[in-house]
C-alpha cells in the first residue's frame, strides 16, 4: 500500500462517477474548502468529469490567499531589514503587497530564503547567531502544530535570535462566516482533510445542524475527492445533513490529542482579517502572552503601514464563491500569475491560478487561444 | 492548503530531547518529526506535512474504502449503502470490530 | 511608445535606454530590477531576451531562437552555441558544474544536427574559492569533453569579489558542423508530428534540487547528463528529415514543449500517462509540490518526428544506450495553435503552460 497510486486509479474513479451520477437527480452546489483540494480538482480535471448538475465552488482554503495585505506588508518591510534572514515557505514569495514581494526584496538585496519546514528556519537560526532569523508562520491548522513546535523549541533550546511572524486561520469559523453571507449558494462542504487530521470532527456537527449543510471530510487524491462528492451528494438527495468522514485512513474524531495540546499553549485565538472577504471573529491564532519574546510582531515594530488593494481585483469574490475566476474581467489579462493583482492568481492554490494554470480547452472557463509570451 | 504526503518510517530516534524519524517518501528520504504521533512505529506510515507526522495512515481502512469502491454498484443493490454500514455518524467505525483507535 | 514629455527620468548610458519606450506593454516596466526569475527558463526569460536583448543586438540568427545558431561561413554549415552554467550546489549525485559545462553545449550543437567539434570554456572565479575545488571542476570538465569526442580550444579565467558569486561560474561556447540535408529547427513542428521523448524525464532537476540547503532529502537519483549528439546521429541515420530536436533543460518538458508549438503555431497534445517520470522523481515532486514537466533534464531530447518516420526513430532511439527508454508521449496537432494540452490519467484535459520563472516548493 503506498497510499497515492491506489486513489488515483482511473477504474474506480469511474465507479465512483457511475454512483454520483446514478445518485444526483437535481442541480447541487458544493464547496471544497482547502486549496490542495481545489488544486486536485482542476489538476486532474474533476470538474469536467463530474455531472453537469453538480457544481464544485472553490473555497477560501488557500492560507497564501487570504493571509491579510497588511501582515503581507509587515512581512516585506521585516525582509528588507539588514541582518535579517527571513524564511518562508515557497507558495508565499510572489503574493503581493501593496508595492511589491518577497522575491523583490530579494532582487534589492533581503535575505529572503525558501524552505520546507520551520524546523529549517529554526537550524538557520542556530548555524547564524549573529543574524535574526524570522519565519513567516501563515497556514490553516494543518500547519499550525509544526510552527507552534517550532516556537516551542526555540524557547525550550534558547534559540534567542529566531522569531516568528504568525498568521494562522481556522477554518470551522470561516465555513460559518460564508453560511451567513446572504448571496452563498453553498449547499455541502468537502471539509478539508489534513485541517481535520489535527482538529477532528469535534467543530463540525454544530455548523451541520445549524446551517442544516452535509459536511464530508475529504481527502486530497482524486478518488478521496469524488468519494467526498458522493457522499454529499447522497446526502443532499436524501435531505440529510451529518458530518461524514470519507477520509478514515487520515482522521480520527478526535483529531491529534498532541498537536491541539501544543495549540492551546503556543497560540491564542483571535480576531483575523481574511484577505478579500474581511474580519472573521476568533478565526485566527497568534503567538499567546508566553510566548511573546518569540513573536516577530513584538521582536519587529513596524510602524506607518498603509495597505492598498489594487482596485481590479475581485479575490474576495472569488474565495467566497461569488465569481468564478474566468468570470472575472481581469482574468487573463491583467491578471495573471506572471502579474498577479490578488492573491488568488499567486499560489497554485488560488482558484484564478489553479483555473489559469491548468486551464483546460473545453468545458468551464476554456480558452481558445494561447497566451502570447511576453 | 495541506500539502500534506504519506511517508513510511524507517528510522527512529531522539535529537534535542525531540523523537525524530527518517521517513521514506517513496525513495525520497528526508527527516521528520515523531513529536505529534509518539506511539507511530518503524514501518508505519504517517501523513506528513512540513517535516511533521501529523497522523497515522491507518493501512486496514485505506485497503476498506478502496473496497468500497470498488465494490460500488454492487453491493448498493445487495445491501444498501455500505459505506453508511462501515462508518458511523462520527465517520469512524470498524467492520465487526468494537474497537476506537 | 516613448513620450518626450514625460517626468519619468531616462536611464542613461551608452545604450540611452528609455523605458517607455518598450515596444509592447510588457509588464518588466514594474519590474526594475532582474529577479532570480528572469533566469528560469519561463516567461521571465523570454521577456528579458525579447524586450533588452533581441531589440538590443538580435540579428537574424539570433532572431530563430534555437537551442544553437545555424550559420553559413564560407559555404560551410556551422552549429554555434553557448551558454553559461550558474548552478549550486557544484557537485551533485552524477555530476558536477563540470560535465553540465561541457554536456549543455555538445546538446545544444547536437540538437541542431550538428556533430559538436569545439569549445571555448570561461571560468569566473569567486575570490576565497578553494584552488582544489576548480581544480576538480577541470577535471570534471576535461573528462567531459573528452568522453563527448569535444576539444576545449581556448579559454578565459575572471575573479570577482567574494560574496559576488557562488564559488564559480562557467561560460562555454561550442562550434559544430550540420551535415547536408539536415535541417532540424523548431518552425519545422508540423501537424501529424509524433512527439518523442529521448528518457525519464525530471531527473537532473530533482539530483539537484536534493542536495540543495533547506531542501536536502536522500534520494537514489543521479543527474542524467549526458551528450547526446550519438544518439542525434543514430535517429538521423534512420531519419535525416527529423523535425525538431529539443533538449529540455530549464523549465523543463513544458518549457520546451511550448516553445515549439510557439514557434511553428503548432498545437501540442500529450498523453501524461505515456511522459516517463522514474518513481523516485515523482515522489520527490509530490512531496514539494513541483510538476515533474517543469524540473530541468541534461540528459535527454525531445523530437518531433514525421510519422512516417515514428517507428523506426523510436527503435533507433531504444537501441542506443542515451535512448533505452524513449516513448511517444504525444502528438502535434492543428488545433489550438500555440498551446500544449495534456490528457490527465483520468480523462480530463488541462493546458500545460510556460512555466513561470524560479521553481518553488509549496506546502499548499
Amino acid at each position: 500500500m503506498k497510499y497515492i497510486d491506489e486513489f488515483q486509479d482511473p477504474g474506480l474513479a469511474g465507479k465512483l462517477l457511475d454512483g454520483i451520477r446514478a445518485a444526483v437527480t437535481r442541480p447541487w452546489a458544493l464547496m471544497e474548502v482547502c486549496g490542495g483540494q481545489t488544486h486536485s480538482i482542476i489538476r486532474h480535471g474533476l470538474d469536467q468529469l463530474l455531472p453537469e448538475e453538480i457544481e464544485l465552488i472553490h473555497g477560501p482554503g488557500c492560507p497564501v490567499c487570504v493571509t491579510p495585505l497588511e501582515t503581507i506588508d509587515k512581512a516585506l518591510e521585516i525582509a528588507s531589514r539588514p541582518g535579517v534572514i527571513f524564511c518562508s515557505f515557497g507558495d508565499m514569495l510572489r503574493v503581493p503587497g501593496t508595492d511589491r514581494d518577497l522575491f523583490r526584496v530579494k532582487s534589492e538585496g533581503g535575505d529572503v530564503r525558501v524552505v520546507y519546514s520551520p524546523l529549517d528556519a529554526l537550524a538557520l537560526a542556530r548555524q547564524n547567531p549573529d543574524r535574526e532569523v524570522v519565519f513567516f508562520g501563515i497556514g490553516f491548522e494543518t500547519t499550525a502544530p509544526p510552527n507552534a513546535m517550532t516556537v516551542y523549541q526555540a524557547r525550550k533550546l534558547g534559540i534567542s535570535n529566531f522569531s516568528m511572524l504568525v498568521s494562522h486561520v481556522r477554518v470551522p469559523q470561516a465555513i460559518e462566516a460564508l453560511m451567513q453571507s446572504p448571496s452563498c449558494r453553498v449547499q455541502a462542504f468537502l471539509a478539508a482533510g489534513h485541517v481535520c487530521s489535527v482538529m477532528g470532527t469535534a467543530e463540525y456537527p454544530e455548523l451541520a445542524e445549524r446551517y442544516r449543510v452535509p459536511i464530508v471530510v475529504t481527502g486530497f487524491e482524486p478518488l478521496d475527492i469524488l468519494q467526498g462528492v458522493h457522499r454529499a451528494v447522497l446526502q443532499l438527495e436524501r435531505g440529510e445533513h451529518r458530518v461524514e468522514n470519507a477520509y478514515p485512513r487520515a482522521v480520527r474524531p478526535e483529531g491529534n490529542p498532541q498537536a491541539q495540546a501544543m495549540l492551546r499553549d503556543v497560540f491564542e485565538v483571535v480576531d483575523r482579517p481574511w484577505r478579500g472577504i474581511g474580519v472573521i471573529p476568533d478565526s485566527g491564532w497568534r503567538l499567546s502572552e508566553r510566548y511573546r519574546e518569540q513573536d516577530a510582531e513584538y521582536r519587529f515594530s513596524v510602524e506607518g503601514i498603509r495597505t492598498v488593494e489594487p482596485a481590479e481585483c475581485r479575490s474576495g469574490e472569488v474565495l467566497q464563491g461569488l465569481l468564478k475566476p474566468h468570470d472575472c474581467p481581469a482574468f487573463g489579462t491583467l491578471c495573471t500569475p506572471r502579474n498577479p493583482l490578488g492573491a488568488t492568481m499567486v499560489s497554485s492554490e488560488g482558484a484564478c491560478a489553479a483555473y489559469y494554470l491548468y486551464r483546460r480547452i473545453d468545458g468551464p472557463g476554456a480558452v481558445k487561444e494561447a497566451t502570447p509570451v511576453g | 492548503m495541506c500539502l500534506a504526503v504519506p511517508g513510511r518510517v524507517m528510522q527512529i530516534e531522539e535529537r534535542d530531547g525531540t523523537r525524530m524519524a527518517q521517513v521514506d517518501f517513496g525513495g525520497v528520504i528526508k527527516d521528520v518529526c515523531l513529536e505529534y504521533v509518539p506511539d507511530l512505529k518503524v514501518g508505519e506510515y504517517a501523513v506528513v506535512h512540513v517535516g511533521f507526522a501529523l497522523q497515522r495512515l491507518d493501512e486496514e481502512s485505506a485497503r476498506r474504502t478502496l473496497e468500497l469502491f470498488a465494490e460500488l454498484g454492487t453491493l448498493q443493490e445487495e445491501f444498501g449503502d455500505p459505506w453508511a454500514l462501515a462508518a458511523d455518524p462520527d465517520g469512524m467505525a470498524r467492520h465487526g470490530s468494537e474497537e476506537e483507535r | 511608445m516613448a513620450d518626450t514629455a514625460t517626468t519619468r527620468p531616462t536611464a542613461t548610458g551608452p545604450t540611452g535606454l528609455d523605458i517607455q519606450g518598450w515596444t509592447c506593454p510588457a509588464p518588466l516596466r514594474d519590474s526594475p530590477r532582474v529577479v532570480l526569475g528572469h533566469g528560469g527558463g519561463g516567461v521571465l526569460s523570454a521577456e528579458l531576451v525579447q524586450h533588452v536583448f533581441a531589440p538590443a543586438y538580435g540579428g537574424p540568427a539570433l532572431a530563430e531562437l534555437g537551442d544553437a545558431a545555424r550559420l553559413s561561413l564560407g559555404g560551410v554549415r556551422l552549429a554555434f552555441s553557448t551558454d553559461s552554467y550558474v548552478v549550486r550546489p557544484l557537485f551533485f549525485p552524477g555530476g558536477s558544474i563540470g560535465d553540465l559545462a561541457v554536456n549543455g553545449t555538445v546538446n545544444d550543437l547536437a540538437m541542431s544536427g550538428a556533430r559538436p567539434a569545439y569549445l571555448s570554456c570561461g571560468f569566473i572565479l569567486e575570490e576565497g574559492v578553494e584552488t582544489e575545488v576548480v581544480g576538480l571542476v577541470a577535471q570534471a570538465l576535461g573528462a567531459a569533453a573528452r568522453a563527448a569526442g569535444v576539444e576545449v580550444a581556448t579559454g578565459d579565467t575572471k575573479v570577482v569579489e567574494r560574496g559576488h558569486g557562488d564559488g564559480i561560474y562557467i561560460n562555454t561556447a561550442g562550434i559544430g558542423l550540420i551535415p547536408d540535408g539536415v535541417d532540424l529547427r523548431p518552425q519545422r513542428a508540423a501537424p501529424g508530428d509524433v512527439v518523442i521523448v529521448s528518457g525519464d524525464i525530471g531527473v537532473h532537476g530533482i539530483a539537484v534540487m536534493s542536495v540543495r540547503e533547506g531542501l536536502e532529502f536522500g534520494v537514489e537519483i543521479q543527474s542524467d547528463c549526458a551528450p547526446l549528439h550519438g544518439l542525434v546521429q543514430a535517429m538521423l541515420a534512420v531519419a535525416p528529415d527529423l523535425h525538431v530536436l529539443r533538449d529540455p533543460t530549464r523549465g523543463g518538458l513544458a518549457a520546451a514543449l511550448n516553445e515549439i508549438a510557439a514557434a511553428a503555431g503548432v498545437g501540442v497534445v500529450l498523453t501524461e500517462r505515456s511522459v516517463p517520470v522514474p518513481e523516485a522523481v515523482a515522489n520527490a515532486c509530490g512531496f514539494l509540490g513541483l510538476d515533474p514537466m517543469y524540473v530541468a533534464n541534461e540528459g535527454k531530447l525531445v523530437a518531433f518526428v514525421p510519422r512516417a518516420d515514428a517507428d523506426a526513430v523510436l527503435a533507433a532511439m531504444r537501441a542506443h544506450p542515451l535512448g533505452a527508454g524513449a516513448a511517444i508521449i504525444g502528438e502535434c496537432v492543428e488545433a489550438h495553435p500555440g498551446m500544449v494540452v495534456a490528457r490527465t490519467g483520468l480523462g480530463g484535459t488541462r493546458v500545460v503552460d510556460l512555466p513561470l520563472g524560479e521553481l518553488l516548493p509549496r506546502i499548499c
